[in-house]
């Protein structure tokens, strides 16, 4: 195969600067431009555009290419789309090879401006090498269960539920706690259909009992995972706890072709002593929810009428920087649902007094009639300074905050409050045992990492396991639905054809190198290789269906007579003489 | 003369600790650039004559970022890519090269932090080797 000398197309990305502010992309090219079997080398902006990936196809087409790099991110991002560009341009997908240059370069070295250019030539032409020394192949079909498990019965799980059961594939849904609906089962009036939460919860379940393609497990955990996209095979813990005075639990194992964790999120609770929590009149977020849910013809908190209410946003979120491992983010909903509380407690209450202590409304998109009808309703609105919060102190049975208002230039003003409500945010529930079964990537925030926020916002680096709701990072009911659905359509799409086009990387004997002493026979984890005769002798061969490519046949075989496809002795050592390469510049 | 920096050739695997490694420059953290990545499928399949190859022909380290309990393919990885360290390390005390020169440990997906510090500390250890060898 190397006989021919190859033509290459090498595209690097400046990723708008994610890139090029650390590497010399024109350098890298400059340097690679000049490498055996390269044809065409060029920098794009976005390699990723429509444009470049369509100035790509131009090139395969005019050029007569036959090998393709594209050096930009992670191969987990992009890997597929320039895969699918290749097929376009009818370019085999296999002899596309995608050289990650900004996880692994750029963002890891953007303290090193001459080093990480050095490192991209390096990468660029070792992925030259390995396409150069690679063969077209076609992609090895299996059949996918039609099956899905849905982690988490909040409002995202069990919506989810629904749409795939519809979508006609079964479901399974698995709940930690004795009862469904997660956060929104505990919420009242939601906006802007005024529907209680509870109630809201109470219809999908119900919808979820019509369906003969949904199971639900409550008390029910995830705690083993085996397998592959199209068919994991899994073990579910579910804690009996009937009537009856002994607690036991039993485990099932289910086949699945996907899973879609919808786990949500844990509120804020704040430190005693913040905002001085813990102490009598001090309430979170949820808990004031539910006082004003529960309360009858008068707001009463301690068995005392409660007049003046101090709403002091942003507790739990928006940290300071120099807060060790502080809560950074926004989340998202609660400016809404403090000024909301508000509309509610004065309607439900006219001679109640709300104050909001608050430092950016955030009422985004339609919530912005809420803060509206919270002027209108009477309710007194103070801003103050990161850096100047609102400070408590005790007046007899109640409190006095006093603040330094923002929109008053300045000046300090006080506030009696019978009850103050800390607007709490969200933050990411600790789900341990679910995070190790599944592997799933944490961010530095503790929630869970899909891909790209963007670009592929609901998938994670596990094929074949979603993301959707608020374990991705803070998001409202609605913004939890959404993307529930965005991962019921992938998880569909995958599922609903009935196969999954597997990668063609699997083992190959070289028959003619091949004595069989049956050393990989005993490696493979598969039983994927067999005896065949060869010639007038016995070889090993393998059978590709059964082989998932792991090349544990590799290392035992004496003769080097076992090669991965896409992974082979020349294209490994031919990869390392490359990046061994010392750039002509470099110490 | 600048101060000798080693080059270290890493294998990473493609579900477990690539992502690992991934999450590190997705978060800015900081590690020497004179460390490449090459990724396989999963580290039972790392070959001896690769790390060999690697060691004979300009890097000074390889390490293999391994699968450890998270693989996906074989349910002893672990003791298979130790023993193909230890194949690997034959090979160099054939050549007289320093076994230490080969190091494994298992990255997970969400390991960034320990492959930062593993780097940092693996590329301090070969440059303390090199400067041992010329006896200062």
């Amino acid at each position: 195969m190397e006989e021919k000398k190859r033509k290459i197309g090498v595209y690097i990305c400046h990723c708008g600067g994610n890139i090029s502010d650390h590497v010399d992309v024109e350098a890298v090219r400059k340097q690679v431009e000049e490498q055996y079997g390269v044809t065409v080398a060029r920098t794009s902006m976005f390699t990723c555009s429509d444009a470049s990936q369509n100035d790509m196809i131009k090139d395969i087409k005019e050029q007569g290419l036959d090998g393709m790099v594209v050096a930009s991110c992670s191969p987990k991002l992009h890997l597929t789309t320039f895969r699918n560009m290749s097929t376009r341009a009818g370019l085999n997908p296999f002899q596309y090879v995608q050289v990650n240059i900004r996880e692994q370069c750029s963002w890891a070295h953007s303290d090193d401006h001459e080093g990480a250019t050095c490192k991209a030539a390096n990468l660029v032409g070792a992925g030259i090498e390995k396409v150069m020394r690679q063969e077209a192949l076609q992609p090895i079909r299996v059949t996918s269960v039609k099956k899905v498990l849905v982690i988490g019965a909040g409002i995202a799980g069990l919506r989810a539920a629904l749409e795939l059961a519809d979508l006609g594939v079964e479901v399974f849904v698995i709940e930690k706690e004795p009862e469904v609906g997660g956060m929104v089962a505990k919420l009242g009036e939601m906006f802007p259909a005024g529907k209680n939460g509870a109630e809201l919860i109470a219809a999908l379940l119900a919808e979820v009992k019509k369906r003969i393609n949904i199971t639900l497990f409550l008390n029910a955990e995830l705690t083993e995972k085996s397998g592959h996209i199209g068919e994991f095979e899994l073990t579910i813990r579910i804690r009996n706890e009937s009537a009856v005075a002994d607690r036991t639990e039993e485990t099932i194992r289910i086949e699945v072709g996907a899973i879609l964790v919808t786990s949500g999120f844990a509120e804020y609770e704040p430190p005693a002593g913040e905002f001085a929590y813990g102490q009598a009149g001090v309430l979170t977020l949820s808990r004031f929810e539910q006082l004003l849910q529960e309360s009858g013809e008068r707001l009463l908190h301690d068995g005392r009428e409660v007049r003046n209410i101090a709403f002091i946003y942003c507790v739990g979120s928006r940290q300071s920087a120099d807060m060790e491992n502080g809560n950074r983010w926004c989340s998202r909903f609660c400016c809404s649902t403090a000024t909301h509380l508000a509309v509610q407690t004065k309607k439900k209450f006219p001679k109640a007094q709300c104050y909001h202590f608050y430092r950016d409304m955030r009422t985004y998109g339609k919530f912005e009639s809420l803060y509206e009808d919270a002027g209108k309703s009477g309710t007194i609105f103070l801003r103050f300074h990161e850096q100047h919060p609102p400070r408590l102190e005790p007046a007899g049975n109640s409190w006095q905050v006093t603040v330094r208002d923002l929109l008053t230039g300045g000046d300090e003003i006080v506030v009696p409050a019978d009850l103050v409500v800390l607007v709490t945010g969200m933050t990411a529930r600790r789900n341990d045992e679910l995070t190790r079964v599944l592997k799933l990537p944490l961010g530095t925030d503790r929630f869970y990492n899909e891909i790209h926020p963007k670009l592929r916002p609901v998938e994670t680096v596990i094929d074949g396991v979603y993301i959707a709701g608020s374990c991705q990072g803070p998001k409202n009911a609605g913004e939890s639905v959404v993307s529930s659905l965005a991962a019921v359509a992938k998880a569909a799409a995958l599922l609903v054809k009935g196969y999954v086009d597997l990668q063609p990387f699997v083992a190959h004997v070289r028959s003619e190198l091949c004595v069989w002493c049956g050393k990989c026979v005993d490696a493979c984890p598969y039983s994927a290789i067999e005896k065949i005769a060869y010639g007038d002798k016995e070889v090993a061969q393998v059978v590709d269906v059964l082989c998932k490519g792991c090349g544990a046949c590799l290392p035992v075989c004496p003769l080097d007579a076992t090669q991965l496809k896409g992974y082979t002795d020349e294209q490994i050592e031919a990869m390392i003489d490359v990046l061994a390469r010392e750039a002509a510049h470099e110490g | 003369m600048s101060e000798f920096k080693p080059r270290i050739l890493v294998f990473s695997t493609d579900n477990v600790s690539d992502p690992g490694i991934d999450l590190a420059g997705r978060n800015k953290m900081h590690y020497p650039a004179r460390v490449l990545v090459v990724t396989v499928p999963c580290s039972s399949g790392i070959k001896p004559r690769w790390i060999f190859h690697a060691l004979q022909n300009g890097f000074d380290g390889v390490f293999i970022a391994a699968d450890g309990s998270d693989c996906s393919y074989v349910p002893d990885c672990t003791a298979r890519t130790a023993a193909t360290v230890a194949a690997a390390q034959g090979l160099l005390k054939e050549k007289s090269l320093e076994p230490a020169r080969v190091k494994m440990a298992a990255v997970c997906s969400v390991c960034a932090e320990s492959f930062q510090k593993h780097m940092i500390s693996f590329s301090e250890a070969l440059r303390k080797m090199a400067s041992a060898a010329k006896g200062n």
